[in-house]
């Protein structure tokens, strides 16, 4: 589904992605792991088009990314931080979102899913942190697109809109889509993962299950894993 | 890159700042037409003003809204749209919608005084046209600004730099080339000169249009045997939209290879 080969990328003098290889089958969900800094956003954006690699290839779905924007019709992206024009009102841009993608009606669903009718027709700019992630959660799942990314979507939600978005990615996996999500939040990510992607310095360092890390690493549960790998790395 | 075009207009018009551009001109206007009390004379005045100020408020205006809607950009980028009509759709936003705050602004106040009813009308038209054409190059200007530099301030900077230079730096370089070199033949260069400077390509050809060109003694003659004739006109024209396609054409080339 995409297909990653030797991809570099650096900005000025930083070198963020090192000759990353990665392919990720159709279905599931993958986490993407890193410490701060360790290219996560840029490998992500990098697949959407928005940073343009040095060097390398990505195919998405099989064909060649680069020039391309139709590809984006069968991507569902969920920015990290949720910023929108301030002088919008919410049912304005999810009509603005709709008329740039195509119809769909599943917003109302989610609209009603996350509480969201009372902000319907406040500005974006005067809403909080946490109801604008839910906006952002909102304009990602109202299409029926093969591949999600998802990057910290967990950021500002609340305890019961984090129940609602666990349930709302199980879902989408058991409807056989394929999802790909950045988190700081271990917990989170063990609890939805099937596959984990770890970078680190701009290279994979380890690609596979969670049970398959813990034992690599032989480290009981997933967050000492992850500390026993950076703290080795760091030392 | 229509859509873009009609949500990046529509947002603007709802913005304050429009109106405030909006309300500026419409007062101008009608200032203008009091004191003077007769359309000529407030053309010139107004030409004087629309020059330096269109090509500022165009500049800032661009910059502005660039650096501000960077979050709604990378919304875009991550949509089934190209790089190019989002840019392109956002520009001609910023730019359609400063023009029509220009042309409604002047137009209203000086279509009540009796503009169709004077001979004044075309001057009145080239004042608005050259200020639209100013507001389309001086915009585009400034859109290539922001897409190269990631600081705000620096951005910000880089602009006013360029207004300052193309408004006043360079007719003062202009003038010491003049006086320097005033042993030689200098009418060809002069018209030259004038050409290169969206600024004061504009300014002179109000100036002629004007009849006050006797004023500007030999260079004026030269400059009215070329400027006055349609084929000056032309050439006026053709190089003002030339200032408008290039700074577009960077836009477009720009942003295929910026990291977002």
């Amino acid at each position: 589904m995409v297909n990653i080969q030797n991809l570099h990328k650096k900005f000025n003098k930083n070198i963020v992605l090192n000759g990353v290889d990665l392919t990720i089958n159709e279905g599931g969900i993958f986490a993407v792991l890193g410490p701060n800094g360790s290219g996560k956003t840029t490998l992500i954006k990098s697949i959407l088009g928005m940073v343009i690699p040095n060097k390398g290839v990505i195919n998405v779905f099989g064909d060649n990314i680069k020039n391309s924007s139709n590809y984006r019709h069968k991507i569902d992206y969920l920015p990290q931080i949720a910023n929108f024009p301030s002088n919008l009102k919410v049912r304005e841009l999810i009509k603005m979102i709709k008329d740039l993608r195509g119809n769909t009606t599943e917003d109302k669903r989610l609209i009603a899913l996350f509480k969201l009718e009372p902000f319907l027709d406040k500005k974006l700019g005067n809403l909080s942190g946490g109801t604008k992630q839910k906006v952002n959660i909102v304009l990602t799942f109202m299409f029926d697109s093969p591949l999600i990314i998802l990057d910290e979507p967990t950021s500002g939600l609340d305890p019961i809109s984090l129940i609602r978005l666990k349930d709302l990615i199980q879902s989408e996996k058991t409807n056989g889509k394929t999802i790909i999500i950045t988190s700081h939040i271990m917990s989170f990510v063990e609890e939805v993962s099937d596959e984990i992607v770890f970078l680190l310095e701009g290279q994979i360092y380890f690609k596979g299950t969670i049970s398959a890390l813990k034992t690599k690493t032989n480290q009981p549960d997933f967050e000492h894993a992850i500390a026993s790998i950076l703290t080795e790395n760091h030392a | 890159m229509l859509k873009i075009l009609k949500y990046s207009f529509y947002d603007l018009m709802r913005s304050r700042w429009s109106y405030v551009y909006f309300a500026f001109y419409m007062l101008l206007g009608v200032v203008l037409l009091f004191l003077n009390n007769d359309l000529s004379k407030a053309v010139i005045t107004l030409m004087n003003v629309i020059i330096v100020l269109v090509p500022l408020i165009g500049t800032i205006f661009g910059v502005m809204y660039y650096y501000n809607s960077k979050e709604f950009t990378e919304l875009l980028l991550a949509q089934p749209l190209k790089r190019s009509s989002i840019f392109l759709g956002q520009y001609l936003g910023v730019a359609l919608s400063l023009s029509m705050s220009l042309i409604l602004g002047l137009g209203i106040p000086f279509v009540f005084y009796g503009l169709f009813k004077s001979n004044a009308i075309w001057d009145f038209s080239l004042l608005l046209i050259t200020g639209t054409f100013l507001t389309f190059i001086f915009t585009a200007l400034a859109f290539n600004i922001a897409l190269s530099n990631e600081n705000k301030i620096k951005g910000f900077g880089y602009a006013i730099l360029l207004w300052l230079f193309l408004a006043i730096i360079y007719d003062g370089l202009f003038l010491m080339s003049l006086v320097l070199f005033e042993d030689y033949p200098l009418d060809k260069l002069s018209l030259f000169g004038t050409m290169l400077n969206p600024i004061d390509l504009s300014r002179t050809l109000i100036l002629l249009k004007l009849d006050i060109s006797a004023l500007l003694g030999y260079t004026g003659a030269v400059f009215k045997k070329f400027f006055g004739t349609n084929f000056g006109l032309i050439l006026s024209l053709l190089m003002l939209t030339i200032w408008v396609i290039l700074p577009i054409l960077r836009i477009t080339f720009k942003s295929k290879r910026k990291d977002f």
